[in-house]
């Protein structure tokens, strides 16, 4: 494993994240996925927003673009449809995405660009020390909710799929063989896909929620999540309060870059006959 | 053998940017800079650009600076409140030294403001409106063939100071239609991004002589970290105070000390003048027209008309100042560049502002008539 993270990692860790923090599981699996994906370094993109999750796009031997507060997909958007062979990974915090971004978000769902989304939520502002973002659980304490967050939260999942993304899994920093394939399937899926990873905060998320320690938050998130082919089996009753992880939706649609194309060999078709 | 035919503003736009090799733009559509993005949506599925039209101004911005990192030169167009909500990536194509064009069609402000009448409103907002010490440059271009060529200045500027270059058309120029010829021998060069040297080790922020490191694409096997914190000469978040010191006043310097070649302006008869007008822009041409009308009757005024608005060469316009009766700076704001000028001019010049902002044009007449006060 040494070799693969030797491979995908730059040589400037250790990196910034506080002990217990998710952040370096999910750019563990991610690299592990890369390196089973089997793509060419100079052919790939890592692009990421602001917070503590964005800087791993530092840690990535790749052509990275750390770029500005929940403009991710924009850039990447960019990026994309200037080499459109290209391979591009997203990399979110849930402020980011979803309070910031949230309307690049829903768009870039929208157009089906084919590129990965990785929203990594910890619940919380991290860099800014905790305050409670649109993933934040209703009722959670917060920096900025001191009594408990009386704002309802989203389902980015669920927003996902309504913007019309094509590929929609969530994960966890937990289950990580499971991460490893989502990232995977991900990738091989044709179209915008977008994945979910419940993710560990414990400095500002867990310590004012009851989970001081690492393993408490690390716990918690093994007891919630129960993966789809089980939760499929389940009645609605022994399912509630449970997240469902694994592949939530897939569904074929013209990806952007596709239709821009089919587009422009239509108009020289038209022009020499 | 080119025939001159009739041109708007925008289109002239929009036909420099792929003179001038620029093969990728996004928008948003504002009042009144739309044409131009109407005109890249017909030209590049032709012509093997990428045009999208973004969810907002913030995109689309963001998409021009992803595309030019992956080696397309690219440029967005908008207007007032558009140009207010792209600052902040503005500020990082400054950071991460990304070459990208905006265009600023400006349109009668603050806020949502007179969209349809124009406006010179947005020269300090093209300076100063991103957050943080920061260089820039800026034109202004006074009739459709100089949009045109200054559209290629503007990107050749982008590519070879690595900067964002802000093309600020007025709502006059941009909707004005006139003659339209452009020869062969009025074509700048064009300017591409400088590549890294095959066989040496490639820094990406290399602090060098020439201030400007060498920028490869995306793709091209220098793999590197683009980020908007500031960075070492690897790329990579600073703290240290020397290394910010020194990169902050490196992305300055490489605009600043090149003041004199960025400066670009015409002169007329700058030097033998009692009273100098100077005016960029749509209102230069009512400059030129009062300055013919007073010279006719024996009044002795001279014209400087910046094309350049950022970065000034001081001493250029301090010299061009120097002992005039009067400097006046006719322009569609509560003068803006007025002060700016009244810094470069000797303290015993003075420099009279010709404010206005009620959406229309300052006309000849209203010029004239200041230059005959300023001489009773």
């Amino acid at each position: 494993m040494r070799e693969v993270y030797q491979k995908i990692f730059r040589d400037n860790l250790p990196h910034i994240w506080c002990a217990g923090c998710g952040n370096g599981i999910v750019m563990s699996a991610f690299a592990r996925a890369y390196d089973k994906l089997g793509l060419d370094k100079d052919k790939t993109v890592g692009v990421s927003g602001i917070g503590c999750s964005s800087r791993i796009t530092g840690y990535l031997d790749l052509n990275t673009l750390h770029t500005a507060h929940g403009r991710a997909l924009p850039f990447a958007t960019g990026v994309k449809m200037t080499r459109p062979e290209f391979a591009v990974f997203v990399f979110m915090g849930d402020g980011d995405c979803a309070a910031i971004g949230g309307n690049h978000f829903i768009h870039a769902c929208r157009r089906n660009m084919d590129m990965t989304a990785i929203i990594i939520n910890n619940y919380i502002y991290g860099m800014t020390g905790g305050q409670f973002s649109p993933l934040t659980p209703f009722g959670s304490k917060a920096s900025t909710a001191p009594y408990g967050s009386v704002d309802r939260n989203f389902d980015i999942c669920s927003l996902a799929i309504g913007a019309g993304a094509t590929f929609v899994a969530r994960g966890d920093v937990y289950h990580t063989k499971q991460l490893e394939k989502l990232i995977i399937e991900a990738h091989e899926h044709k179209g915008f896909s977008v994945i979910e990873v419940l993710s560990t905060c414990p400095i500002s998320y867990g310590r004012r929620n009851k989970m001081p320690k690492p393993m408490d938050l690390m716990n918690y998130i093994k007891d919630v999540t129960i993966a789809k082919e089980r939760a499929d089996k389940m009645t609605a009753e022994e399912i509630a309060g449970k997240i469902v992880t694994g592949v939530l939706h897939q569904s074929a649609a013209v990806e952007y870059n596709e239709a821009y194309m089919a587009m422009v060999e239509k108009l020289e078709v038209g022009k020499n006959g | 053998m080119v025939e001159a035919r009739l041109v708007q503003g925008n289109e002239a736009c929009a036909l420099g940017a792929i003179a001038a090799g620029a093969t990728f733009y996004a928008g948003y559509p504002i009042t009144p800079s739309t044409e131009i993005a109407e005109q890249m949506s017909a030209l590049y599925p032709k012509k093997d650009g990428k045009f999208i039209q973004m969810e907002d101004e913030i995109a689309s911005i963001g998409a021009i600076i992803g595309a030019s990192c992956a080696g397309a030169k690219a440029f967005t167009a908008t207007s007032g409140p558009g140009f207010s909500l792209m600052q902040e990536l503005i500020g990082y194509a400054a950071m991460t030294e990304v070459p990208i064009v905006i265009v600023d069609v400006m349109r009668a402000g603050p806020s949502t403001g007179l969209p349809t009448l124009s406006s010179q409103g947005d020269i300090q907002q093209a300076r100063w409106g991103t957050h943080g010490d920061h260089s820039i440059i800026a034109l202004a271009p006074a009739s459709v063939e100089e949009t045109y060529l200054m559209t290629i200045d503007a990107f050749n500027f982008a590519e070879k100071y690595r900067t964002p270059v802000i093309l600020l058309l007025d709502e006059i120029i941009g909707h004005l239609k006139e003659r339209f010829l452009i020869t062969p021998d009025m074509m700048p060069p064009i300017i591409n991004r400088q590549k890294p040297q095959a066989g040496q080790e490639f820094v990406p922020y290399k602090n060098t002589q020439e201030l400007i490191p060498a920028l490869p694409d995306f793709g091209e096997g220098s793999r590197y970290h683009v980020t908007g914190l500031t960075h070492n000469e690897q790329g990579f978040y600073s703290s240290k105070p020397e290394i910010v010191e020194s990169f902050i006043n490196r992305i300055n310097a490489k605009i600043e000390d090149n003041s004199e070649e960025i400066f670009r302006c015409n002169g007329y008869n700058v030097e033998d003048c009692e009273v100098l007008l100077i005016a960029y822009g749509s209102i230069s041409r009512s400059a030129e027209e009062a300055m013919n009308n007073l010279r006719r009757e024996g009044i002795n005024v001279g014209l400087l008309r910046p094309q350049t608005i950022w970065p000034l060469n001081e001493a250029l316009i301090g010299d061009a100042c120097c002992g005039k009766k009067a400097v006046i700076i006719p322009e569609m704001n509560l003068g803006q560049y007025a002060r700016e000028i009244e810094r470069c001019a000797p303290d015993d010049v003075p420099v009279v502002s010709l404010p206005k902002v009620d959406g229309t044009m300052i006309f000849p007449s209203e010029i004239e008539e200041l230059v005959r006060e300023v001489l009773k």
